[in-house]
C-alpha cells in the first residue's frame, strides 16, 4: 500500500529545462512525510503530479501499483497553498463542502466553521477561513493520502496548531498518509516522521 | 510617547463595518474592526500579528481607501499630521503609500511580471529591477513570465518587488513572506529593514511571527478586529513572561518551536461579538468584570494592552 512517483520527468514547456528530472518518491499508507525545497524548485508541481492534476511527461504515478483512478473522488487529495484559487468563486460554501460527500458536523466544530459562513460566497471570507473549508473538504472526502501544500502559511499560529492537530488526529484514526510541503522546519519537526529534500530526489 | 509630528501615520478609534444582506431585502451592518488605535513612526517596522480574519488586511485597505463600496469607515486617520480623507488617499496610494498585497491573485494575469513590478511609475533605468530581482533570487527570465508561470514563492517575491521599486514613505506589506524559503524571507525582510533605515516606515502584516519578532521594532497583536497589545519586539523575543495580554502569550505558545499548543475555541464571529473583552470567552484568567465591559487601553511597561489584568 503506497503512493509512488516512479522516475518522473516534468516540464511545463518543451525545450525548457526539466523542473523535475528522474524523480522517485514512495509514500507508505499512514506515513507522515515533510517535503522541503527552496521556492521555485517544483514542490507544488510534484504535489500536483501526485494528486493527478498534472501528468508526468515521462515516468508514472502509481497508487497501489495502479494509475490514479480517473473517476469519482480521488483518493489522493491536494490541499492548495492559495485557498482562494481552489474554491469555485460562484458557489456558496455549503455547496463546496457538499461536493466532498456531505457536511460533517464534527468537521465544522473541529475547524470552528460558523454555520453562517455556509451561506456565504468565498470572497466574503478571509484566506484563513477559506483554508479551513479546504482542509475540511479534503478530510471529509475520506482520502487515503492528503497532500498539504503549505496549507498553514496564511493562518495565525494558534489556528495552525489547531488545524494540524485535527489533521494528525484524523490521519491517525483512518491511517491516512500526510505529505506536508512546508518551509517551516520547526513545523516539519512537529508533524512529520520523515523529511525529504526535493533537490535530492 | 513620541511627539505627534513625528508620527507618520496615526490611527485613532477606527472602525470598519460592512453593510450586508440579512434576510430578503433587510440589511445589517457587520462591524469587523472596532476601536482600533495604532501609530507608525518614520524609520520603524511595525509588525501586525494576530488571528486570521481579525481584520489585518482590512486595516491595510482602510488606510489606502480601497475598501469595497458597502464598507463604512469611522474614526480618524492622520498621515503626516493631516487628515487622510478619500481624496488624499487616492493621491497618495501607489506613490507615498505602497501596498504589497496579500493574495497573488492581485497580479494581472495578462501582464508579464517585469512590467507589473515596474508599475505605473516606470523606473528611470532598467537596472534597479534587474538587480532587485537578483537579490530576491528570482531567475532573470522571471521578468518575461506571466503570473501563472510563477511558483507561489516567486509570485510573492514579484509582489514584494513592486513596493521596493516605488519611492513610498510608507509601505504596507500584507503577508509578504509565505511560500518563500527562510533565506528568501530573511532577504525580503532585510530589504524592508533597509527602507526603514532610510527613514521610511513599514507596516508588516504577517503570520510568520517568529520572523516578525526578529525583524520588527514593535509588534501589534490583533484579535477580533482590534489591537489587544502593542509592545516592543524585544518583549516577544524574551517570551511569554514579558508579554502583557493572554492572547499574545497564547500566540507565543502555539509556535511549533514553543510547544505547538493551541488554546481552545475560536475567534468570535464579527456579527456575534461578546459584550465585554473580546478575548474573554477563551481567556483562562477572565473574571466577572471582563465579561461585562470592554477593558480600556492601558500603558504597561512601554507597551499598550487592552486587558484589566495585563502587567
Amino acid at each position: 500500500m503506497a503512493l509512488e512517483a516512479k522516475n518522473i520527468f516534468f516540464r511545463y514547456r518543451n525545450k525548457k529545462p526539466w523542473i523535475l528530472e528522474d524523480c522517485t518518491l514512495r509514500v507508505e499508507k499512514g506515513e507522515r512525510l515533510a517535503l522541503f525545497a527552496p521556492s521555485g524548485y517544483g514542490k507544488t508541481t510534484l504535489a500536483m503530479l501526485l494528486a493527478g492534476y498534472l501528468k508526468p511527461i515521462k515516468g508514472q504515478i502509481l497508487l497501489e501499483d495502479k494509475p490514479l483512478p480517473q473517476k469519482g473522488i480521488c483518493p489522493v487529495q491536494l490541499i492548495c497553498q492559495h485557498p482562494e484559487n481552489a474554491i469555485n468563486p460562484r458557489w456558496r460554501l455549503r455547496r463546496v463542502l457538499e461536493e466532498a460527500g456531505g457536511i460533517r458536523e464534527d468537521m465544522l466544530d473541529a475547524f470552528g466553521i460558523e454555520t453562517a459562513w455556509l451561506s456565504r460566497f468565498p470572497r466574503e471570507l478571509s484566506g484563513g477561513e477559506l483554508q479551513r473549508f479546504c482542509v475540511a473538504r479534503a478530510i471529509s472526502s475520506d482520502a487515503d493520502y492528503l497532500i498539504c501544500d503549505e496549507i498553514s502559511t496564511m493562518l495565525d499560529v494558534i489556528t495552525q496548531a489547531q488545524i494540524w492537530n485535527v489533521i494528525l488526529n484524523e490521519a491517525e484514526k483512518h491511517n491516512t498518509a500526510v505529505i506536508a510541503v512546508t518551509h517551516n522546519r520547526h513545523l516539519a519537526a512537529k508533524i512529520a516522521e520523515r523529511t525529504v529534500e526535493l533537490p535530492d530526489l | 510617547m513620541k511627539q505627534k509630528d513625528e508620527t507618520l501615520l496615526e490611527i485613532h478609534d477606527l472602525s470598519v463595518s460592512f453593510r450586508m444582506y440579512d434576510h430578503g431585502l433587510s440589511q445589517t451592518d457587520l462591524e469587523v474592526i472596532s476601536n482600533l488605535h495604532l501609530s507608525v513612526h518614520p524609520g520603524e517596522i511595525l509588525a501586525v500579528a494576530g488571528s486570521s480574519g481579525s481584520g489585518k488586511s482590512l486595516l491595510a485597505s482602510a488606510i489606502l481607501g480601497i475598501l469595497p463600496p458597502n464598507a463604512t469607515v469611522r474614526g480618524h486617520l492622520h498621515y503626516k499630521g493631516q487628515e487622510l480623507n478619500a481624496q488624499r488617499q487616492k493621491q497618495l496610494r501607489g506613490t507615498e503609500i505602497a501596498l504589497v498585497p496579500q493574495s497573488v491573485s492581485f497580479l494581472d494575469p495578462l501582464m508579464k511580471a517585469g512590467k507589473q513590478a515596474e508599475g505605473h511609475h516606470r523606473p528611470r533605468t532598467p537596472a534597479p529591477i534587474k538587480s532587485l530581482f537578483r537579490r530576491l533570487e528570482l531567475p532573470e527570465e522571471t521578468e518575461r513570465l506571466y503570473p501563472f508561470q510563477l511558483s507561489g514563492g516567486m509570485a510573492r517575491r514579484v509582489l514584494v518587488s513592486t513596493a521596493l521599486l516605488t519611492d513610498a514613505r510608507l509601505v504596507i506589506a500584507d503577508e509578504p513572506t509565505p511560500g518563500m524559503s527562510l533565506e528568501q524571507a530573511m532577504e525580503a525582510l532585510g530589504m524592508f529593514r533597509e527602507m526603514a533605515r532610510e527613514g521610511k516606515a513599514v507596516i508588516l502584516i504577517t503570520h510568520d511571527i517568529d520572523l516578525a519578532f526578529e525583524f520588527a521594532d514593535r509588534v501589534a497583536v490583533f484579535y477580533a478586529g482590534t489591537t489587544v497589545e502593542t509592545a516592543p519586539a524585544s518583549d516577544f523575543r524574551s517570551g511569554p513572561d514579558r508579554l502583557r495580554h493572554p492572547y499574545s502569550k497564547a500566540l507565543w505558545n502555539a509556535l511549533p518551536q514553543n510547544g505547538f499548543q493551541p488554546i481552545e475555541g475560536f475567534q468570535p464571529y464579527a456579527g456575534d461579538l461578546p459584550k465585554g473583552c473580546l478575548f474573554a470567552p477563551r481567556c483562562p484568567y477572565r473574571t466577572e468584570k471582563c465579561i461585562i465591559s470592554i477593558p480600556p487601553v492601558r500603558e504597561v511597561r512601554g507597551g499598550e494592552v487592552r486587558c484589566y489584568y495585563g502587567s
